[in-house]
């Protein structure tokens, strides 16, 4: 290992480091605006310059390889001079407008600038300026104050795997561009926002909306899918105002995905703010808590357990679900399931239902077949791992399903499931590069469990990983690629059907024969069943949504940016969101709710507290102790064996609208119209 | 990018086996080194431009995005993105040209062909633009019309020049003056005695 002193310090490093990256971790703040750690080098903002002894000139820190016995200066007055001539150049051509600029605050340039900034210019010649371009309605630019780092097109051609932006022109001339102007094609496109160290990409959708010092942030876990992103949401009195990734290494690195950051304004649209309740005139009527759940009791009345059915939805927290378990459990009802897609995996097989590999554990792997999935729009950030492994090289990738771009090459071996059965008998080439590589890894899409003959494709999904030796030593290649952020952890606390209960199927079965009276939503809004005005239906949730329309009572819940909440993530991570703003109106956090409604119908829960229900989540299943960590899944028989057939499809016809709260976005809608072409065809007058 | 766009564009098959034979230099998966040629290629097929059709042809051949074929053609100044005349006049308007007279070069193409910097007379056979550095300074002011250097220049010989090209006559290449290539003005003064034709009257040294 080279040994480099800096400041007169000495330490040692790794080969391959870059002097930046020494410095780093010598503890010398060095300033910079084009390198990132996560992207490629480029060298050329020429901020983070430093003295070398034995250079005749300074050097660009981010791009010299450390070598044995440098010595370094960062703190010298010759470094500081430097770095204000860089400054001075920098600010040639940018604007002075910080007070209009949405970055003031938190801008990089803005802040170096204190630092290194002359507190006069010396330059009287005209700036110049930047025609603005367009790249969908999620970025604003303001292309005159570029400074030309690219950390924008490498973010987008590296990360995000599309090769929309670049930088164009030359020396004064150059501008960073999309291709044709079009919108940037990526689920991920927005993460370009907060690499851009100065104001020329800002959100569009929160242009002049706030200033990040008025802001109140708040540290917590995003549910638009299953990966539970680490996101701070920033909010100002009673609303949410926007939502940023935080870094975890684990799971989302520092990105999170277009849904993540923009689906918060339809938190402010469709919302259930009081409780409901269905007149005789076929009405729903606003009601009191105690109207609503008066009707409740009246409707349960002499409804035996078996008549009864609960059903979680995508978004629904544990604590919620554990409350729920118990009530209805207390009430003489095992005809619970949280799996509202009908999905088949096996509850009482933690391994059957998880990503056994762990997202970071995609960066070990060695070869991967996915079966089903797009993880493009089912785990959009996940997705940009699988490219990171890509990039690594050697890995070869192959899927099962109808061709799409993935953003990483694919071997696209067929959309039907006989071809899952041909590599599980081993007749398919694509066996041997499984059982050849040492870490084989096979995803299972959540649609392709969710087929009827879902077991089954489990079940050859797990011949498969046994076969390949994806399951030994501490290595788990077998991996359900879930995408409801509620589905492992309602599955890891029971939420399933009991003895004798019946699942998702056999609850809209019985629904639609009648046999089923009172069934009792938990945020579950995409049941495949017309018959819902049969029964009694209880809905607790936080938007007007399908659920809510076919509702004969309506409990007004809490949205995860508002109530203290566990979530466990697709690996079994388990995670804690926090209230960042108060429910609106009358609506309460959910498992307060239920607490509640359990007092009204005589079979009072046995707790009172957040901290009493946590006890009862980590008596339920023990994973549910280790905050922020995984517990790994133990292997065991799961699946079916029974034959598969016809072709697989994928179940997101929509990456932007796959949610009561990103259907109720604006935004959302705007970006499926751009970006997803869903406004072709339309007339002039469509304003 | 030019607003009036050719909706296709395709080479010719003499043009596109000397593509390939640029391609064929480069060892496998390094295709994307050929770009320049091969933007080079298209602008001449094109009649000195290169359309938004032919960055996304050879994007398709190279196997790389639209996008960096466009970076590359934006980067280097040689590459013309909208329509030029017949006739591409580039005038040196550097130190070196502009001390020995570029301005009257300058005014003399304006004078024939009616185009000032960056303009293209309305005929289309001429498009006038000033340039960086052509690397020709010892026989300045000099400009380039297409591929050839004329040098040696003053308004009388930029005339003639772009008069006889207005007439659909050659000019003779090089420079103007009489020298041969970039010998000294006042012909060589040395190896005399292997040339003397081209030694200098007063031997002295220029």
């Amino acid at each position: 290992m080279p040994k480099i002193t800096i400041d007169g310090e000495e330490l040692e490093v790794e080969a391959g480091m870059t002097v930046l990256q020494a410095c780093e971790q010598a503890g010398k703040e060095v300033p910079r605006f084009c390198y990132h750690d996560r992207l490629s080098i480029a060298g050329n903002c020429r901020m983070c310059l430093v003295q070398m002894e034995r250079s005749p000139k300074p050097v660009a820190s981010c791009a010299m390889p450390v070598g044995d016995g440098m010595v370094v200066y960062t703190d010298t007055p010759e470094v500081k001079k430097m770095r204000q001539g860089v400054m001075e150049f920098l600010l040639i051509n940018h604007p002075l407008d910080c007070p209009i600029c949405d970055q003031g605050g938190e801008c990089d340039l803005q802040d170096q600038a204190m630092a290194y900034g002359m507190d006069h210019g010396r330059y009287k010649e005209n700036k110049r300026a930047v025609e603005d371009k367009y790249m969908g309605p999620l970025i604003k630019t303001i292309m005159t104050r570029c400074i030309h780092c690219t950390r924008c097109v490498r973010f987008s051609t590296e990360v995000a795997g599309v090769t929309d932006m670049g930088l164009i022109g030359r020396g004064e001339n150059a501008e960073i561009v999309t291709y044709l102007d079009q919108a940037v094609s990526s689920e991920l496109s927005a993460n370009v926002i907060d690499l851009c160290p100065v104001g020329a990409l800002t959100s569009k959708p929160y242009a002049f909306m706030a200033r990040p010092w008025e802001l109140k942030k708040t540290e917590s876990v995003d549910v638009s899918d299953a990966q539970g992103c680490a996101i701070r949401v920033d909010s100002r009195g009673p609303e949410v105002m926007r939502v940023l990734p935080r870094l975890n290494e684990d799971v989302n690195e520092e990105w999170i995905s277009d849904k993540a950051r923009y689906w918060v304004d339809g938190l402010k649209r469709q919302r259930l703010d009081r409780p409901y309740v269905r007149g005789k005139n076929g009405k729903l009527a606003p009601a009191t808590w105690n109207e609503a759940f008066a009707a409740i009791a009246k409707a349960t009345k002499g409804v035996s357990g078996s008549e009864m059915a609960a059903i979680a939805g995508d978004m629904a927290d544990c604590e919620s679900m554990l409350a729920l378990k118990d009530l209805m459990t207390a009430l003489g009802s095992a005809n619970i399931d949280c799996r509202q897609d009908g999905s088949k995996v096996d509850p009482t097989v933690r391994a059957s239902y998880t990503f056994n590999s762990t997202i970071a554990g995609i960066e070990d792997a060695d070869a991967l077949l996915i079966v089903g999935a797009n993880p493009r729009w089912e785990a959009a950030v996940l997705n940009a791992r699988i490219r990171k492994r890509h990039l690594m090289g050697k890995f070869p990738i192959a899927a099962i399903g109808p061709a799409i771009d993935l953003s990483y090459p694919v071997d696209w071996l067929g959309e039907g499931a006989d071809v899952l059965a041909e590599i599980a008998n081993g007749s398919h080439p694509f066996a041997e590069v499984l059982k050849t590589a040492e870490k084989p890894m096979i995803i299972v899409g959540s649609g392709a469990a969710a087929r009827p003959d879902g077991a089954s494709v489990l079940g050859l999904a797990r011949q498969i990983a046994e076969a390949s030796g994806a399951v030994s030593g501490d290595w788990n290649g077998f991996n359900v690629l879930q995408r409801a952020a509620s589905r492992v952890g309602g599955l890891d606390l029971g939420f399933a059907p009991g003895e004798g209960g019946l699942d998702t199927a056999g609850i809209l079965d019985g629904v639609t024969s009648g046999s089923i009276k009172v069934l009792y939503l938990l945020g579950a809004d995409e049941i495949a069943s017309k018959d819902l005005d049969k029964p009694f239906v209880i809905y607790q949730g936080h938007h007007g949504d399908a659920g809510a329309h076919v509702a004969d009572v309506i409990l007004p819940g809490a949205a995860y940016t508002e109530k203290d909440a566990t979530y466990v993530n697709l690996e079994g991570r388990v995670q804690r969101g926090q209230l960042a703003v108060f429910p609106p109106g009358e609506a309460r956090e959910d498992w307060k709710i239920v607490r509640a409604l359990s007092d009204v119908l005589g079979q009072t829960l046995p707790y009172s507290t957040l901290a009493e229900v946590r006890q009862g989540l980590v008596k339920a299943n023990p994973v549910f102790q280790g905050i922020d960590d995984i517990q790994a899944a133990e292997w065991g028989e799961f699946g079916a064996t029974g034959g598969v057939s016809g072709a697989f499809t994928y179940p997101v016809a929509n990456f932007y609208m796959t949610d009561p709260i990103s259907r109720a976005s604006a935004t959302m809608a705007e970006c499926t119209d751009e970006i997803l072409g869903g406004g072709e065809g339309k007339t002039g007058t469509d304003g | 990018m030019q607003t009036e766009q050719p909706s296709s564009f395709s080479f010719t098959s003499e043009n596109l086996d000397k593509a390939n034979w640029h391609i064929a230099k480069y060892p496998e998966g390094r295709q994307q080194s050929a770009v320049m040629p091969l933007l080079d290629l298209a602008q001449r097929q094109n009649g000195g431009w290169i359309p938004q059709a032919a960055i996304e042809v050879i994007a398709d051949m190279l196997d790389m995005a639209s996008i960096r074929v466009y970076e590359v053609a934006t980067f280097y100044t040689m590459y013309n993105l909208s329509p030029v005349g017949e006739h591409f006049v580039q005038v040196c308007t550097n130190l070196p040209c502009w001390l020995r007279g570029s301005d009257q070069v300058m005014d003399a193409c304006k004078k024939v062909t009616g185009c000032g910097n960056g303009e293209t007379s309305a005929d289309g056979k001429f498009t006038v633009l000033e340039v960086e550095c052509l690397g020709a300074c010892v026989n300045a002011p000099m400009m380039q019309i297409g591929d050839d250097y004329y040098e040696d220049l003053d308004s009388a010989s930029t005339e003639a020049i772009l008069n006889a090209l207005k007439a659909g006559e050659t000019p003779k290449v090089g420079s103007q003056a009489g020298r041969h290539t970039c010998e000294p003005a006042g012909g060589i003064t040395s190896l005399t005695d292997r040339y003397p034709d081209r030694a200098a009257k007063s031997g002295g040294d220029d």
